[in-house]
């Protein structure tokens, strides 16, 4: 069967199969809407988790990411996977006892504050906005590039598979959903890994075969690494930072706060039936999480590797001179991967010095030494350019995997961009319709009025989302850094807080979100333009160098929003008159997990 | 629940959270990051040990830390009669 048959095939089965699911899960109330009915079990919480967790981003690009940034590339890695732990421990089983269905329901009890609970929203609407754009754009380049269809009726399929089971099943249609779609990304995940990691090191699991010998060559695949690259002028695999390791530091901290603050994730845990359950849920759903974050810094090492040695062949001799000229590859005679994927415009050939051969390096390499043997061998500049999606995309090809392989992740992309999408869009429905609506809109609305409420809201997230995917605003590129960046310095505080301290009051918590995301947003606009618009950086206020705070970069500053937060938001309380007895009484009940009760949405 | 037994709960219960953060510290910032160049001189199989703290070993120790505390909560959770039935 050709390529393309067997991945409409695949991709074919795993739709019909997440259509199934919508249509055995519809919701029927509320509860089941907003929290699955509430008795989810921990295990399969932490798969529907994870699914939710690893976006199109996590699938397809984070590989590439940590394959071009060598070690600094561990702080995508240890950043969103240490924010669980957080997450376990100090969040997690606190708000399931709470019991109430979203994150501003909690700031808005805890706070006695309406004003607070608006700003939840507002930022939780931001957060999850700015990521869900995201996961469009991902299905759209999905459907492309693997089914042959336009960008635009990609995006339509995905929001017509997406409304069918979000907007009737709601979280419980989601939350089934989601642990199908978790089996087929981790499926398309480790099979190419697998065969990859046994053709290149003979050992068949991909996290040990990254620390294994490379063929019979008597060197470790890493060294052999760190060799190859550094002889074509990068920087060193396994010990290269990212700017200085202050910033992968503090833009590690930035991504686990950021993790543990975000509202699509923290919800997933009303959905469990008891205390314990969420802090074993957090457990379950790291396992699955890490099957996905080991396996990528082997994918990413090798990927690498094999990209070097197939325009490079003598990367695979011993002693192999890598500046010869007949090492380097003819480009008519290219591998028919490197073709297909020129198509696409992930993979781009200029042929600089008209030798008709593919030089591959590192033309801004700072070394004089390496500078004059680039020279010497008649190099005028690297003639690839290598998108960092490809490491996983085009993975399969790479090393000459069967079609099902190839077909197999493209539907592992899809699932991981539609799981995520769905997941914001029920955060992003229930901030609308329980917590302006319901909450604090239209009070006396029934059970029945406020489903279809979430329902409407929903369809029009889809629809919304689906514009702004196929109309990416200037701004699509940053918003990684806004969605972690908000939740690490608004979010993540303001819940700690209300757990933490009994003491913090309203007005604290609302000038430490405001502070905290101001400050924030302050420094990443200033590097890249107000909302993102291009022209509009103000870098020149503070002095006009990039990173001007201790060369810290601005994905990075969410640590710093939050420090700014905490720190304010004690100050004002100080100032301010106390919290009224019955929340610190309040604060006290949530501590302990006798009591717990289904969430609700009552008060 | 007392208010004596509901502090000294309080007070466990923070006393674990501080212990795990403090060796979750230690083996993602610290190993990871920190001492990461100087255990590089060490070697686990073919890895450099701090890249493999960084890149593998520091997310091992998140999935333990996360199935300890939960067991060691439901444990003082039963001490002192908190635990849900």
């Amino acid at each position: 069967m050709g390529l393309q048959a067997m991945t409409y095939l695949v991709v074919g089965i795993t739709f019909a199969i997440y259509i199934g699911i919508a249509v055995w899960a519809r919701a029927g109330s509320t509860s089941e809407f907003y929290s699955a009915g509430g008795n989810v079990g921990p295990v399969v919480n932490g798969m529907a988790i994870g699914a939710d967790w690893m976006s199109a981003a996590s699938f397809i690009s984070m590989a590439g990411l940590i394959a071009n940034m060598g070690f600094g590339g561990a702080l995508f890695l240890m950043g969103w996977t240490g924010g669980y732990v957080l997450l376990a421990m100090l969040l997690a089983p606190y708000l399931r006892k709470f019991g109430k269905f979203t994150v501003p329901a909690f700031v808005s009890t805890r706070y006695y504050s309406k004003g607070a609970s608006v700003v939840a929203v507002l930022c939780l609407l931001a957060a999850s906005g700015t990521y869900i754009i995201g996961q469009m754009t991902g299905v759209g380049v999905a459907f492309s590039r693997f089914l042959g269809v336009s960008n635009s009726t990609g995006i339509y399929i995905g929001m017509g598979i997406v409304f069918l089971y979000a907007v009737f099943g709601g979280m419980k249609g989601i939350t089934y959903t989601q642990v199908a779609q978790y089996c087929v990304l981790i499926l398309a995940y480790t099979v190419p890994a697998i065969f990859i990691s046994m053709h290149l090191t003979g050992n068949p699991i991909p996290q040990l075969g990254l620390g294994s010998e490379f063929g019979h060559t008597g060197v470790s695949l890493l060294s052999k690494l760190d060799e190859v690259v550094t002889g074509l002028g990068f920087g060193k695999y396994t010990t290269q930072l990212p700017g200085s390791m202050l910033n992968m530091f503090v833009y590690t901290v930035s991504l686990m706060i950021g993790t543990a603050g975000l509202p699509h994730v923290i919800m997933r845990f009303f959905t469990v039936a008891t205390v314990k359950d969420a802090r074993y849920s957090a457990g379950w759903a790291l396992i699955f999480i890490a099957l996905l974050y080991t396996t990528a810094p082997a994918v990413a090492a090798m990927a690498r590797l094999n990209l070097h040695a197939t325009v490079n062949t003598a990367v695979l001799e011993d002693n192999g001179d890598l500046f010869a000229p007949e090492s380097s590859i003819v480009y008519e005679t290219r591998p028919a991967w490197m073709n297909r994927w020129e198509v696409t415009g992930l993979l781009k050939f200029e042929d600089k010095n008209g030798d008709g051969r593919v030089q591959y390096y590192n033309e801004n390499s700072k070394d004089a030494a390496f500078q004059a043997k680039v020279a010497a061998a008649g190099w005028k500049g690297s003639e690839l350019k290598v998108n960092q999606d490809i490491m996983v995309l085009a993975n399969p090809e790479i090393a000459l995997l069967p079609n099902w392989v190839i077909a197999l992740v493209a539907a592992g992309g899809l699932a991981a961009a539609l799981s995520t999408a769905a997941g914001l869009l029920l955060a992003i429905s229930s901030a609308i319709s329980h917590d302006l609506f319901k909450n604090i809109w239209f009070k006396d609305m029934t059970e029945s009025q406020e489903l279809m409420a979430g329902k409407i809201a929903m369809a029009c997230s889809i629809v919304v989302a689906g514009y702004l995917g196929l109309n990416p605003p200037g701004f699509a590129a940053g918003t990684v850094a806004i969605a972690f960046g908000l939740a690490a310095s608004s979010i993540f505080p303001c819940l700690m807080m209300g757990i933490f301290s009994k003491t913090m009051n309203k007005e604290g918590a609302i000038a430490g979100m405001l502070s905290g995301l101001g400050i924030t947003m302050l420094y990443v606009f200033a590097h890249k333009g107000l909302f993102f618009i291009k022209g509009t950086e103000f870098l020149g206020l503070f002095g006009g160098k990039a990173n001007f705070f201790f060369g810290i970069s601005p994905n990075a500053f969410g640590a710093i929003g939050a420090i700014v937060n905490f720190a304010v938001a004690f100050a004002v309380k100080n100032m301010t008159p106390p919290v009224p007895e019955h929340i610190a009484q309040m604060v006290e009940d949530v501590r302990i997990p006798r009591g717990s009760k289904a969430v609700d949405g009552a008060h | 629940m007392t208010d004596n037994s509901s502090i000294a709960y309080w007070k466990e219960t923070l006393a674990l959270v501080r212990n795990i953060l403090i060796v979750w510290f230690l083996v993602s910032y610290g190993c990871g990051i920190l001492f990461a160049p100087a255990l590089n001189n060490i070697s686990l199989g073919g890895y450099p040990l701090g890249f493999w703290f960084a890149h593998q070993g520091a997310m091992y120790c998140f999935i333990a830390m996360i199935f300890i505390y939960a067991k060691m909560m439901g444990k003082l959770d039963e001490k002192y009669d908190v635990h849900e039935d």
